[in-house]
């Protein structure tokens, strides 16, 4: 077997037991990239001295007898949303485009400085986390190595890429309306979203802030359930983290879910999904009863105005936090500009793509005099309703199933042209992150040859059983298992 | 709600973001198609129902008012795009 067909757990093995060094495994991966990511972009920063440093790291203390981590020496790649200390950090912006953060996201720590993983490379992405497709990336859009004419999802979609292709045994993503889940449906990966508050945000560059949250794509739940517990937990420099201990994601893994009560909201399986999603759903469902699960309808009935709300939340909390990239203390200065006033508009305007300053205009128009109340502040009440309905379902059941997306990956320039056919993408992830609530994408089959994931959502701090539900369904399917003809 | 390119440069003013003026008639559709999508909220009855602060009802969380922080100011303006003996360079404010 190819070291990149490896799961992390028989990588960390491979490397106790000496059958491989750090560094080979490290190189095999340096040499992939070489070799297959001129096809799909997936990379924007490679970091290969560092990254066999850091192997070199890795493998003495080994020689030494010093014991790390599980992960100790395993390559990963890093979302390029995640500031990383010396490294470009860019956010797929033009804006950041020679940024060089002076520090790192904390998650950075946790998973080199704590964990000892080795860091590839920065992965591509929708500009400032705000796309579907990754199409509206200043370096270009990532192609999907499953049909490289469609798109591999966004905005993580150079996450996606790269470890769906075997560029990177894992990835880390971020997800602030899907950008976790959708592209990893799109790619036959596993993809979670953990609780609001789960893992920390510090040094993550902020879109929408009540919204965002860092997470994991994966070849499967327990790759996917390593990483997560590595990255999450309490962090004094994030406000909004959670100091409540993280349950064992790892050792979670492997209790029988018969019994467990599944929810399907009548909203999700509503007209709206493909024939082909459709079934390989329905069937991923009935894999599941088979499994012990006990399935009844449920009804969220404000899940439909999801993504309404969301395109008043999300843009109101990109515009103030995009206020900050002004042209003055770092990043993109137009060389235009004869006054102050100049110099932030020109250099925004050079600076950000369409899509942001779309995204920009709408947030500053629903937060504006006049116009406030009736939308930032009726979104913000339509929110609450939303959470409602999720904390009412969940008295009566431990898991909620859906769809994650309404179709298979569509092709480069589908949906471009027209923001609301691209927002509407999201229909089905959306209300996770508005509630705040722990979401996953798992490989559910193929339709026309190109993946399908659907999606768990579950309480709060529900991560544990989620990936084991998971964890479940995967020892007794291979959809997961399934890799792109084109890049084995 | 449908937004004219003239009050798409308004916004575009407020957000302090310079257009384009060819760029301002597909910004005004495309800003209108999304406030349109966006505009079955206000058919929704919220009467008596509080705006959503966050999801889990925490309060913020304080600390103790000490220096947390080194100084590292050099390292915050080494990628500024103008800077002269530690304060940040702007065009002239005042004539």
């Amino acid at each position: 077997m190819n070291l990149h067909q490896l799961s992390l757990t028989a990588m960390a093995e491979g490397l106790a037991a000496r059958k491989f060094s750090s560094r080979e495994l490290t190189q095999h991966y340096l040499d992939r990239i070489a070799q297959y990511d001129k096809q799909l972009n997936s990379y924007v920063t490679l970091t290969a001295h560092a990254a066999l440093d850091a192997a070199d790291v890795a493998d003495t203390r080994r020689t030494k007898g010093e014991v790390g981590g599980l992960l100790a020496g395993i390559p990963i790649a890093q979302k390029d949303i995640f500031c990383t200390e010396g490294v470009r950090t860019a956010c797929g912006s033009k804006m950041l485009d020679r940024f060089v953060a002076p520090y790192s996201a904390t998650i950075i720590d946790k998973l080199h400085r704590d964990a000892g993983m080795v860091m590839l490379g920065k992965l591509n992405m929708d500009e400032f986390a705000m796309g579907s497709s990754n199409e509206t990336s200043f370096y270009g859009p990532v192609k999907n190595p499953w049909d490289v004419t469609r798109v591999p999802g966004g905005s993580s979609g150079g996450s996606v890429a790269a470890v769906a292709a075997g560029l990177a045994p894992v990835a880390t993503a971020t997800d602030t309306g899907g950008s976790i889940r959708q592209p990893a449906a799109f790619t036959n990966l596993t993809g979670i979203k953990p609780t609001y508050g789960r893992v920390s945000r510090y040094g993550m560059i902020a879109f929408a802030s009540s919204l965002d949250q860092a997470g994991v794509v994966a070849r499967s739940t327990e790759d996917a359930a390593l990483i997560l517990q590595a990255m999450s937990g309490f962090d004094p420099l994030d406000s909004t983290s959670i100091e409540r201990p993280v349950d064992d994601l790892v050792g979670g893994l492997g209790k029988s879910i018969k019994g467990l009560k599944i929810g399907l909201p009548k909203e999700y399986f509503a007209d709206g999904m493909s024939a082909g999603v459709r079934s390989c759903v329905e069937a991923a469902i009935a894999q599941l009863k088979a499994l012990g699960a006990v399935v009844s309808e449920i009804s969220l009935p404000n899940a439909p105005l999801s993504v309404p709300t969301y395109y008043v939340v999300a843009p109101a909390e990109a515009s103030s936090n995009l206020a900050r990239m002004d042209g003055v203390r770092f990043g993109h200065r137009s060389q235009e500009a004869r006054n102050l006033e100049e110099l932030y508009k020109k250099s925004r305007g050079e600076g950000f793509g369409p899509e942001v300053q779309r995204r920009i205009m709408i947030g500053t128009y629903v937060l504006s005099h006049g116009y406030y109340d009736a939308y930032y502040l009726q979104a913000q009440k339509v929110r609450n309703l939303i959470y409602q309905d999720f904390k009412r379902a969940y008295e009566a059941v431990d898991v909620i199933l859906a769809p994650t997306t309404t179709d298979v990956a569509f092709k480069f320039g589908d949906k471009s042209d027209d923001p609301v056919a691209m927002y509407l993408n999201d229909i089905y992830t959306i209300a996770a992150n508005l509630a705040g609530i722990p979401a996953m994408s798992l490989p559910c089959g193929f339709s026309d040859g190109l993946p399908v994931g659907f999606q768990l959502m579950g309480n709060y701090f529900d991560e544990a059983r989620l990936l084991n539900v998971a964890h479940q369904y995967q020892q007794a399917t291979d959809f997961h298992n399934q890799s792109p003809k084109e890049f084995l | 709600m449908s937004l004219t390119p003239e009050q798409v440069q308004q916004v575009a003013h407020l957000a302090r973001l310079e257009l384009k003026p060819e760029k301002t008639t597909l910004y005004a559709q495309q800003l209108s198609n999304i406030l349109a999508m966006v505009d079955q909220l206000t058919a929704v009855d919220t009467a008596g129902v509080m705006p959503m602060a966050h999801p889990l009802e925490l309060t913020q969380r304080l600390r103790a008012d000490v220096v947390s922080e080194p100084n590292r100011r050099e390292a915050y303006q080494a990628h500024a795009p103008a800077v002269d003996a530690g304060l940040f360079l702007v065009p002239k404010v005042i004539e």
